[in-house]
């Protein structure tokens, strides 16, 4: 028993938040390894669809270097912002799980937990965006704003998929329940769809036009076009899209974490 | 009490229309085990989540070592270890990342975290599991890793919530073989059961608690004297000779029940070995067959029937 009495729980509040979220990042990581063959799906799945949309939807043979140029920017944003149901599923999952139990009667950070789960997604759209552009080079994309450019690009894309990813994990808490969540699921494909990922909201009827103008999700797509100097792109939109991921981070994070705290209490 | 462990001083909590615990009060000295004892429902599982700081209640006022669940969670939190009634593990990993990560989150360093982590794997024979994951393990393999999870800091007050529901007799008894061993070590103990036998075997003291409410407490000894002690149970071959065999038998007159479609009778004793020779020694004499005699401890439903009035439950459910 003499060894026991050394144990005990070191540092006072609010100390080593910072140790809590990487040991829960490290948790996410493990899982990864223990599960390779899910990662690797989540990052062919978003190259699946880039391809479908290049060669069959995108009028398979005619596909010319400038709808190439146009689609990838577009596909790049709506993985992004897909990326919120898998953060969706993954929150859900883990609520579910007896283990949150334990992790909340510890005296570890609030929001550690969730704060792991971003990390491990933000990593994995991180991977998934450069085996996108990979594969957008492979197939005739090519970025012509130089490199500075082309890093403030994947900055903006991945501010926008840390905005949804805390809408997703808002969303996760508030539908509680898998099957619940299969709903909110089914909801993400026309709000990416009405984007400028596809096509210009020039070639849609007014109002939806104007919905899609609005959509933050265009806004990004628009500002990336323009760093990359692909068609599509306007100067101008850089503000909108570091400002609408920011303006719903501002909203989603504090929620999110608050709830966290409060689950079942 | 001055050196209680836990104080609950009416403790309410409410599920919509559900009245989960209504007036509860408890106090558990340190390094005691202490039984909370109930059927299904009872308020058992939510005294346990307000006690490790998963719940909120509506109110009262609710204390473990020495700290407020409400306002000084964080301090509860660094004194308690908790074991659910569902595995509170990470399925995906293994025994040893499991034990690993969560003393990281305990703050013991990573190579304490390891150390620590292969002490307890040892402790509960787990050490030979390597890179299984948890979601493989068996029942009660998984119960004693979660033992092991609650005990990375050997917490001033561990909570087990029915360790045993759902564990077969060997698995019990490993629980309740590591249960004992924490006892002595200075741990106060709380847990829930529905099984009287899991009372008696581990607890100092006991608390019966029924919608919401502690109906009862004290040694185990005390509420089976108070739930009438044990019986004698004797099947008769002949369900007529019953009438006979009752006016025979050398055990007080009242308190005996009869069930002629069981050909069952049952009596109050209080010398088990005594009244157990009388009996045989009795029918012997009048010539009247037995098939089946045994001497049995009072049942949970007893106890309860005994403590809670359930004559007038049944009517209401009825």
């Amino acid at each position: 028993m003499t060894t026991y009495e050394t144990y005990k729980a070191i540092g006072g509040p609010g100390t080593r938040a910072w140790s809590d979220c990487w040991t829960m990042t490290r948790r996410e990581l493990a899982h990864w390894a223990r599960q390779p063959v899910q990662v690797l799906v989540g990052l062919v799945f978003p190259v699946m669809l880039l391809l479908m949309f290049g060669y069959l939807v995108g009028g398979g043979r005619e596909v010319s270097g400038d709808y190439v140029d146009f689609l990838v920017p577009g596909m790049l944003v709506l993985t992004m912002a897909f990326g919120l149901e898998g953060t969706m599923l993954a929150v859900t999952q883990d609520l579910n799980k007896g283990v949150i139990d334990r992790f909340r009667s510890m005296p570890m950070a609030n929001g550690a937990v969730l704060v792991g789960r971003s990390a491990a997604d933000m990593l994995q759209s991180a991977l998934g965006l450069a085996v996108m552009l990979a594969v957008g080079y492979a197939i005739g994309w090519r970025a012509h704003g130089g490199v500075a450019a082309l890093l403030g690009a994947v900055g903006l894309l991945l501010l926008f998929r840390f905005a949804m990813l805390w809408i997703g994990i808002q969303l996760a808490m508030v539908a509680g329940r898998p099957e619940l969540v299969q709903a909110v699921q089914i909801l993400v494909w026309p709000v990416g769809f009405l984007s400028n990922a596809f096509a210009t909201p020039e070639s849609m009827p007014g109002w939806l036009g104007t919905a899609v103008q609005w959509n933050p999700m265009s806004q990004t797509a628009t500002a990336v076009r323009d760093l990359f100097g692909n068609p599509g792109g306007e100067p101008g939109h850089l503000w909108a899209a570091v400002v609408w991921p920011l303006a719903l981070l501002a909203v989603f994070f504090p929620l999110a974490v608050r709830r966290f705290g409060r689950l079942s209490r | 009490m001055a050196d209680a462990a836990i104080t609950v001083e009416g403790a309410h909590k409410k599920y919509g229309d559900t009245q989960a615990l209504s007036g509860l009060d408890l106090l558990v000295a340190r390094g005691t085990v202490h039984g909370v004892l109930g059927p299904n429902g009872a308020g058992k599982t939510t005294l346990v989540r307000i006690l490790s700081t998963l719940l909120r209640p509506d109110g009262g006022r609710v204390e473990v070592a020495g700290h407020d669940v409400l306002t000084e969670a964080r301090q509860v939190r660094f004194r308690i270890g908790l074991l659910g009634q569902h595995a509170a593990l990470d399925e995906e990993l293994s025994g040893r990342q499991n034990l690993e990560m969560f003393g990281r989150l305990y703050h013991l360093g990573a190579r304490h975290a390891r150390v620590r982590a292969g002490e307890l794997l040892a402790r509960f024979g787990l050490a030979d599991t390597g890179r299984k994951a948890v979601r493989h393990y068996s029942g009660g393999m998984r119960r004693r890793l979660d033992l092991a999870a609650s005990l990375i800091t050997d917490p001033e007050v561990l909570f087990l919530d029915e360790p045993t529901t759902g564990l077969d007799p060997r698995g019990r008894t490993e629980v309740w073989t590591a249960v004992r061993s924490l006892v002595g070590g200075g741990t106060t103990v709380l847990l829930t059961t529905q099984y009287l036998e899991e009372a008696d075997q581990l607890a100092d003291r006991v608390s019966v608690v029924d919608r919401g409410r502690v109906v009862a407490d004290g040694t185990p000894d005390e509420l089976k004297a108070r739930a009438g002690g044990d019986r004698i149970d004797v099947v008769l071959r002949d369900a007529g000779q019953l009438g006979a065999a009752v006016a025979l038998l050398p055990v007080p007159a009242d308190g005996v029940s009869v069930d002629p479609d069981r050909r069952l009778l049952s009596a109050p004793v209080t010398d088990r070995m005594a009244a157990l020779s009388g009996v045989v020694r009795a029918l012997e004499a009048a010539g009247i067959e037995a098939e089946d005699i045994a001497l049995r401890r009072p049942t949970l439903d007893e106890v309860f029937l005994d403590l809670t009035g359930g004559d007038e439950r049944t009517k209401e459910a009825a």
